[in-house]
């Protein structure tokens, strides 16, 4: 992949390797600087650079590693020294070499991606224990350890920052308030309007807001740990402070070398990101650019593309930044674009729109002719960003009646249509990618979304714009007349989601009939116009899903059976020499000593490879095709059931003792599990389905790397969907809390019936929530708050097949017509001569 | 191809198994009386031909397991995918639709009422 770095290469230092500074390192790889440079990047911090715009989510089911933006691997990968928790202690400019706790390394351009710290304001008592701030991983293990034995915290600043660790604080458990020194929360972003529904909003979430209050000291408190005193000498008790008042660059190492610094302090830097040295660039939060510190990361991602062309002689340069953002803060949408307050340009107009009733709040500021759009303002809904965005951002002339922007929607409101945008207009700006970017992808070959996004990156920064940027790339598709063929193959033009309506609304049972009411019918080749089309290995199995899903006959049974993959077809896995594991169901993974003994008498017998599997089973290796009725018939005997391992199905409930056993369980989570195996069992869908339940939070089931995923609370249950192990581990998200047992149940009816409704074909939950339009707000929307009114049938649809059980082996060991296809030879008993085994640590495995 | 002639002449019809033993739509595994070799049979009620057989022995996992994969069919041409890399074999010639220097030896068979008659 990589080029070796030559020896004589010059040396390039990255200080900080935080957001930017890593995005700095990956636009230096995309220009091949590894081939040009020795790199080395020296980060403070233990942790490699994770995402600091997501990082109230480590208090919500997310750890360092799934917050981490590289691994030390990549960078390697590419040649690159990363020297993670190594200080930068100093810059000596004579010498050109940079001073870390480890050493002094000669440079001969070095980037300060330092970024900032957070402000404290200078409060008597604010160095008290228990007085932390929110901006790295070790402030919120800080803050973690010191919330064990609190109730109560309190955040110091109601703005962008202080709101999302207000949110942290809830993630803890803690009675939490927020005090502001201005008198309205984000005052930075939002009006007096704005800030009075925002404020009303964040305390139906139980966060208390104070607003015009100045601390002005902090004490030991009476009830609590700490006490609060404001300027009118009322009191606040809290056990636990987090300040959050904003952000100041972190340019000491700058100073002491004497590099040019800001008034208000940040590192001077101009268009090419260059500081008064000119062999130092800076970059991020660090950076004063025009006298303005950016502290937002789209233009520290810019600076850092910048940096990076002016390191490889590239021309590019700084031209400030667009601050606006759009945020989900505590739940609420609060997005703020260009002139927001209409301060900034005389003769601004202003339309504003207040639901007080849905809580909405939306302002546009005009210029005075009503043509151009200069800034805007919403609280609660952000459902109209992207349009006002694109009309600021590309200064589109606007309506006629500019408020029907604003308006709600069903006085048809216009929406800017993707046609209406120039090909200047950035669709990402974390990326800072324009629809030119996006038709030129597609003019060079693209076909779809995922390899636009691939090439461009667009959409892969916070993600804002995928709607965007989704209708964009639909629309330029059929611009060019590219018909995305959806078809699962060339037996049905229909996708998986239709065959599953066509079935469930037709009362469709057999495949055939399904082929010959919609099959395609156009003929091909080799006198085939006559016989009858087959199907194949991609819609037959499909199509067996389906019905099972709709109807749950047996899928031994003779109309069903030649639909079957292998594996379903012999219900057991078939191994790479053609014999078969088998894994009986341990719901929950509770078994008693005497199946234990069973399952070892069985595998003894039979001389079968016995293998715990990852799902609390016991596997069964290598049986031939014959000898699983025989086996089957012990293990039904005993009391077991077959165990769909091999189906697209559900597979395991897996659990930890929970309270029964553990001493830190608040509920029983082995009950659970089993209780949710017992349900779920034979229920066959797109894909496997996986579960698991833990007892508490520590989580020793991993349920967050399931499908659905359930941990319990002092007051119930969490449920957590769409999570994922294997080739690609995707966190399960927090879908409910505190759910009781029958809500629990109903919820997870709903949501695993509406995947099977529209997933594709061997999608697993994970991929089909990340392709699923609206994202996990939609997925609420739909199973918690019934918005498409199908709950019931939902419901319906799942108790069918809880109701119509039935263990598949048990039916098929009564069936003689059945047992017949459970010979490895129909003209002869013996067995498969070609199967030899051989031994390894006292068991037989494939030679 | 003289010797295949040959020998192809000198191969008469046998009964292999009875029709009760094959399965509509899928396979079955079969010996070939008398020698070491394993036979995939098709059975496609509705179809001319109606039946097929194919070597049993997949080329690619080198197991014994053609007869459990799945029947259907590629523009119009019957196939078997192969249970453990899904390869497809074309059942009138054996050739494989992904890799056509690969293929299975085929039998010419039928079905005479109750019995499966294989030429071999």
């Amino acid at each position: 992949m990589s080029m070796p770095t030559s020896p004589n290469a010059p040396r390039l230092i990255i200080i900080g390797n935080g957001m930017v500074g890593h995005h700095l390192v990956e636009q230096l790889i995309a220009c091949g600087a590894p081939r040009d440079y020795a790199i080395t990047v020296f980060g403070e911090e233990r942790h490699i650079a994770y995402d600091r715009v997501h990082l109230s989510e480590y208090f919500s089911g997310r750890d360092a590693d799934s917050l981490a933006l590289a691994s030390a691997d990549d960078y390697a990968a590419h040649g690159i020294d990363l020297r993670l928790h190594d200080t930068v202690t100093a810059i000596d400019r004579n010498a050109n070499e940079v001073v870390t706790e480890s050493g002094r390394h000669p440079y001969d351009r070095l980037v300060l991606a330092t970024g900032s710290y957070p402000f404290v304001p200078p409060i008597p008592g604010n160095d008290r224990e228990k007085c932390l701030v929110y901006r790295t991983l070790d402030d919120l293990d800080a803050i973690r350890e010191a919330a064990e034995d609190a109730t109560t915290g309190v955040v110091v600043g109601g703005g962008l920052l202080g709101l999302e660790a207000a949110n942290a604080l809830r993630g803890l458990n803690l009675d939490t308030a927020v005090v502001e020194f201005a008198p309205r929360l984000m005052p930075m972003q939002v009006d007096a309007e704005g800030g009075a529904l925002l404020r009303e909003k964040i305390e139906a979430l139980g966060v208390q807001v104070l607003t015009d209050r100045a601390t002005q000291r902090i004490e030991a408190g009476e009830t609590s740990f700490h006490r609060m005193v404001f300027q009118d000498d009322k009191m606040l008790e809290t056990d636990l402070i987090v300040f959050s008042a904003g952000i100041r660059p972190r340019d000491q190492l700058a100073r002491d070398c004497a590099l040019e610094i800001g008034e208000r302090g940040g590192v001077v830097i101009d268009d090419r990101c260059l500081t008064s040295d000119p062999a130092i660039l800076a970059v991020g939060e660090v950076a004063l650019w025009n006298q303005s510190i950016f502290g937002l990361v789209a233009p520290g991602y810019q600076m850092a593309k910048v940096a990076a062309a002016t390191l490889t002689e590239g021309n590019a340069t700084f031209t400030g930044a667009d601050m606006s953002t759009k945020l989900k803060l505590l739940g609420v949408d609060v997005g703020a674009i260009g002139d927001a307050h209409g301060d900034r340009t005389p003769g601004a107009r202003t339309f504003r729109y207040l639901d007080e009733l849905k809580q909405e709040y939306r302002k546009l500021v005009v210029s005075s002719d009503g043509k151009k759009l200069l800034g805007a303002m919403l609280v609660g809904d952000n459902a109209t960003y992207d349009t006002l965005m694109q009309y600021y951002a590309n200064g589109l002339a606007l309506p006629d009646d500019p408020a029907s922007l604003i308006l709600p929607s069903s006085d048809g409101a216009p929406t800017l249509g993707p046609d209406a945008l120039p090909d200047t207009a950035t669709l990402c700006s974390c990326h800072n990618v324009t629809k030119g970017d996006v038709c030129a992808t597609l003019d060079a070959g693209a076909l779809d979304l995922a390899s636009v996004k691939d090439e461009t990156r667009a959409s892969t920064g916070c993600g804002g714009c995928a709607a965007l940027l989704k209708s964009v790339v639909d629309h330029e598709l059929a611009a060019r007349g590219v018909e995305v063929d959806q078809s699962i193959c060339e037996h049905f033009a229909h996708t998986r989601q239709e065959l599953y309506s066509l079935v469930r609304v037709e009362g469709i049972k057999t495949f055939s009939e399904l082929l010959e009411k919609h099959g395609t019918t156009t003929g091909h080749g080799l006198g085939s116009s006559s016989a009858p089309k087959l199907g194949c290995d991609i819609c037959k199995p499909a199509v067996a899903s389906i019905l099972a899903a709709c109807f749950n006959e047996p899928i031994t049974d003779a109309a069903h059976v030649p639909l079957q993959d292998t594996n379903d077809t012999f219900m057991a896995n078939m191994q790479k020499n053609g014999t078969y594991s088998v894994v009986p169901r341990i719901p929950g993974g509770e078994i008693t000593p005497e199946k234990l003994i069973v399952l070892g008498e069985v595998g003894k017998k039979y001389g079968l490879y016995t293998k715990i599997t990852g799902g609390q089973r016991v596997d069964l290796f290598g049986a031939q095709l014959h000898q699983l009725p025989n086996i089957w018939g012990e293990l039904i005997e005993a009391g077991f059931e077959t165990g769909h391992a091999y189906g697209k199905a559900t597979r395991t409930v897996k659990s930890c003792v929970g309270s029964t056993w553990c001493r830190y369980g608040v509920q029983d989570s082995v009950g659970m599990a089993i209780r949710l195996e017992e349900r779920y069992k034979g229920l066959r869908s797109p894909h496997k389905l996986k579960f698991a339940v833990s007892g508490c939070t520590r989580e020793c089931a991993e349920a967050q790397s399931k499908d659905v995923g359930v941990i319990a609370t002092e007051h119930g249950w969490n449920l957590y969907v769409c999570g994922n192990g294997g080739m690609r581990p995707r966190h399960g998200e927090l879908f409910a809390t505190d759910l009781d047992d029958a809500q629990l149940i109903r919820t997870i009816d709903r949501f695993l019936m509406f995947y099977i409704r529209t997933a594709d074909r061997l999608q697993r939950t994970s991929v089909w929530r990340e392709n699923l339009e609206g994202g996990l707000d939609y997925l609420k929307d739909v199973v918690l708050d019934d918005s498409l009114g199908l709950a019931d049938e939902l419901e319906a649809q799942m108790q069918h097949v809880i109701d119509t059980y039935e263990c598949e082996w048990a039916n098929t060991l009564s069936n003689p017509e059945k047992l017949k296809r459970f010979r490895t030879f129909v003209n002869d008993s013996r067995p498969d001569p070609d199967i030899i085994a051989t031994e390894e640590r006292g068991q037989l495995r494939p030679a | 191809m003289n010797t295949a002639t040959a020998l192809k002449s000198e191969v008469a019809w046998q009964t292999l198994c009875s029709k009760a033993d094959l399965v509509a739509h899928s396979g079955v595994a079969a010996w070939l009386d008398g020698t070491d070799t394993q036979v995939a049979l098709l059975y496609l009620p509705g179809r001319t031909p109606e039946a097929y057989a194919v070597d049993n022995h997949d080329p690619f996992s080198n197991a014994n397991v053609i007869a459990r994969g799945i029947v259907g069919d590629i523009k119009g041409e019957p196939v078997i995918a192969s249970p453990l890399y899904k390869q497809h074999f074309r059942l009138s010639d054996g050739v494989c639709v992904e890799d056509e220097s690969v293929r299975l030896h085929t039998w010419e068979i039928k079905i005479d009422g109750d019995d499966v008659m294989i030429r071999a």
